[in-house]
């Protein structure tokens, strides 16, 4: 509270100094977990990211469709589409379409939004992604389980946010 | 340089002089000091309605709000909570660090007026133009979903008025230094003050710049305003907001642990290093809410997530060794120094300042400061982004750890600076202990919902009248009603906090302050033991050594268990 006596520029005591080192330390190995995991790790944020406008994401998505759609669900199509590139779309508010992946496969998933942002969260898996609209963002994904899972948005998106839900399908 | 040849100084201010600290008081600051903290508290009791209706309705068995009400009353919490109750009290902080403690004239009170008056009416701009139901956008506004103009008038006219106050700030400590009202350093409180101004003031401009053009972009005078550069400029605003809160929270420690104990710093080097450490690092962390959006590469958002190299953890880490460091040496040197930690038993539990210094301490650290650290972590953050997780994270932060301190030194300015006897007395010994474990409940709430998945800003998890069904484990309803039992807690810790405020303002006896502390009355030192160790030994701070390596285990526990979470997931590059 009070003023320091003019020389306050001492040495640290012993405890101090072993704090300092140890929390010093453990600084560095947090540092150093990320780098270790981005080569050894399965488990990476995707970097890949193009720039896209609302139109042309939407005219993808609607060739994408065209090619491997399989069936309907409540008026939304369902695609199963090969291992490579797939195309889902965010929009006020639904996911589209509805994909059907294989387990072990690998996939470019692309997403991006024609209106506002998004959140992609498949869940109870709980992996979680950002969608912007104007970016096409590549999540280059090996589902390692299958079943059916929920895709939620969890970015708030206007009044209906907690109605935008849909499901990814991974088959054997 | 001579005192002289500043204008400011020809400025009239009128003095008084404190008889408990011996300080002299300007009035035209004293009263500043408290229209803010006024403000602050009147809208603490604004954003604590909000907190209790948004609670009532995430716990999935009351879901008391409907869905737009939900949303609404959210985006009036967070700018209510975040930006108002906190930057208000941050600025009376500002003018009692920078006038009061230095024995200084406040320059240009009559600016610092205009300040507040802009800063008033942004937030009440904000406020009636959200629950007009005219911006339900989040505090965020994440371009394109577009406000009506007045919200983002009302945050600019906000923080302009905080700039001004700021620059009033720094004008009053050179002042001071000008003017010889102290002698030597400033003080590591004041100092912890000035970091704390420093990252406000690239905090503001950023934005402003973030801002200033959505203001525009709503006026359709902007045609495009890009949704990821919005982000980025945003949180380079929105994090280091909180990291102005972490300063002046720490500041506070020093503050209430030598008003509490009469602590004084250890090293005031290693303090002040540590701040530094701050104002280096600490605005890197805004890409904490970017790492898994589009657009940046890994080393960018590494590098930054890890401000450098988690160089601004290490400040946190120091001050969490200096401050209980420095109560424990005060309490040994008063006689307490069995063991490791009689200083600690022997405490004064009951001097509210003391309590809500030490669970401030424990649920910012234990708590927030663990899983800000885990979440902020680049991959791991897949995990988290979004999720519960967040709000459980920072209502350890910003709640139990910067507001609990905001309420524990409140209660020392009550005799001090509004002259005023503190009422209920007993109210305050328990006040900060029930907050605490209501906010404690609350955060471990929402971490345990949120690492079950559940989203944040959700009106309806189980998604009742969604076209897809959704199930939801059990566990989840668990984790939302300890949330909710927390919050009924919190909010009657809160409404104490507010009812001993006001009692005690518009009741209290007006008079002098009579001594610093206001619970416990400073018992005679224990005569110390025989048995005891004595000398430079039985002074050096071993309790405080072994807490913190306890800290680090837990804290290493948590973390690694997440890498572990993270392991068993599906491939993802
Ligand atoms: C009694 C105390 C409090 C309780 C029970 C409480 C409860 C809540 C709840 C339930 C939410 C909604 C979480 C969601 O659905 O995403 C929330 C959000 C939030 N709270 Fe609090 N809160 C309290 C105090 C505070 C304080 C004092 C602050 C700031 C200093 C604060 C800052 C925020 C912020 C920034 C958000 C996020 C808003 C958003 O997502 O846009 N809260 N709080
Ligand atoms: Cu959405
Ligand atoms: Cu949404």
């Amino acid at each position: 509270m009070l003023a320091p006596p003019r020389i306050w520029w001492k040495p640290l005591d012993r405890l101090e100094r072993s704090w300092l080192t140890i929390a010093f330390v453990w600084c560095i190995f947090l540092t150093a977990m990320m780098p270790i995991w981005f080569f050894l790790g399965r488990q990476n944020v995707p970097a890949t990211t193009y720039r896209v406008s609302p139109e042309e994401y939407q005219q993808r998505v609607a060739d994408f469709i065209e090619q491997y759609q399989v069936g309907t669900e409540k008026g939304v199509p369902v695609v199963a589409p090969p291992p490579g590139d797939v195309f889902l779309l965010a929009r006020q508010w639904q996911w589209y379409p509805i994909l059907q992946l294989k387990k072990g496969q690998t996939y470019r998933l692309h997403v991006s939004s024609i209106d506002i942002q998004h959140g992609f969260s498949i869940q109870p898996l709980n992996l979680n992604f950002m969608v912007l609209p104007g970016y096409d963002y590549v999540i280059t994904l090996t589902p390692t389980q299958s079943g059916e899972f929920s895709l939620v948005c969890n970015e708030y998106c206007g009044i209906a946010h907690h109605l935008m839900v849909s499901k990814l399908i991974v088959t054997d | 340089m001579a005192a002289e040849a500043i204008p400011w100084s020809e400025e009239k201010a009128v003095f008084r002089t404190c008889p408990v600290t011996g300080l002299k008081v300007d009035l035209a600051a004293e009263r500043l000091i408290i229209a803010n903290a006024v403000a602050a508290v009147v809208f603490l009791l604004i954003g604590g309605i909000f907190a209790l209706l948004l609670a009532l309705t995430r716990w999935q068995v009351i879901h008391l709000l409907p869905p737009d009400w939900f949303y609404r009353i959210l985006t009036a919490h967070g700018i209510d909570m975040l930006v108002a109750w906190i930057v208000f009290f941050e600025i009376a902080g500002l003018y009692f660090g920078g006038a009061v403690m230095l024995n200084a004239r406040l320059v240009r009170p009559s600016l610092a007026w205009l300040a507040f008056a802009l800063m008033i009416v942004g937030s009440v701009l904000i406020n009636v133009i959200v629950l007009m139901g005219k911006a339900d956008v989040m505090f965020t506004a994440y371009v394109p979903l577009k406000a009506h103009p007045v919200f983002y008038l009302g945050y600019i006219l906000f923080a302009v008025g905080a700039l001004l106050a700021l620059g009033l700030f720094f004008a009053t400590i050179v002042v001071a230094k000008a003017e010889k009202r102290y002698e030597g350093s400033l003080p590591l409180v004041v100092y912890g003050l000035v970091t704390a101004a420093i990252i406000a003031a690239y905090t503001l401009l950023s934005g402003a710049l973030a801002l200033v053009p959505a203001f525009f972009w709503s006026l359709g005078l902007l045609p495009n305003y890009d949704p990821g550069f919005y982000r980025n400029l945003f949180w380079s605003f929105g994090h280091p907001a909180q990291q102005i809160n972490l300063a002046a929270m720490v500041a506070i420690w020093y503050a209430l642990a030598a008003i509490t104990t009469g602590a004084t710093p250890l090293n005031e080097k290693l303090s002040r290093f540590a701040f530094i450490l701050y104002i280096l690092f600490i605005n890197l962390g805004s890409a904490h809410h970017l790492l898994v959006d589009p657009g940046p590469g890994f080393a960018w958002k590494v590098t930054n997530t890890s401000y450098a190299m988690y160089l601004a953890v290490l400040g946190s880490m120091i001050h969490a060794f200096s401050v209980p460091a420095a109560m424990e040496v005060a309490l040994r040197r008063q006689g307490y120094r069995r063991g490791l930690l009689e200083w600690l038993r022997k405490a004064p539990w009951r001097e509210p300042g003391f309590s809500a210094l030490v669970i401030s301490i424990v649920i910012f650290g234990w708590i927030g400061g663990v899983t800000g650290v885990t979440i902020g972590t680049e991959q791991i953050n897949m995990l988290a982004h979004n999720t519960l997780r967040v709000p459980g994270h920072f209502h350890a932060t910003v709640v139990a750890g910067t507001t609990l301190a905001f309420m524990g030194l409140t209660y020392y300015l009550i005799p001090l600076i509004f002259r005023r006897e503190l009422k209920l007395k007993r109210w305050a010994t328990w006040q900060p202990y029930i907050f605490g474990l209501g906010m404690a409940l609350v955060s471990i709430g929402f971490i345990a919902a949120g690492i079950q998945g559940v989203a944040r800003r959700h009106w309806d998890i189980t998604f009742a009248q969604a076209p897809f069904p959704a199930t939801i484990p059990g566990t989840v309803h668990l984790a939302l009603a300890v949330l909710g039992i927390g919050a009924l807690i919190a909010v009657v810790g809160g409404a104490m906090f507010l009812i001993i405020v006001l009692v005690s303002v518009f009741t209290g006896k007006r008079q002098e302050a009579r001594g610093l502390l206001l619970v416990v009355t400073p018992s005679s030192p224990p005569e110390p033991s025989t048995s005891a160790e004595e000398g430079e030994e039985g002074l050096r701070p071993k309790g405080t050594f072994v807490l913190v390596l306890a800290f680090l285990t837990f804290f290493a526990a948590y973390y690694l268990s997440n890498w572990w979470l993270l392991g068993r997931t599906w491939f993802v590059r």
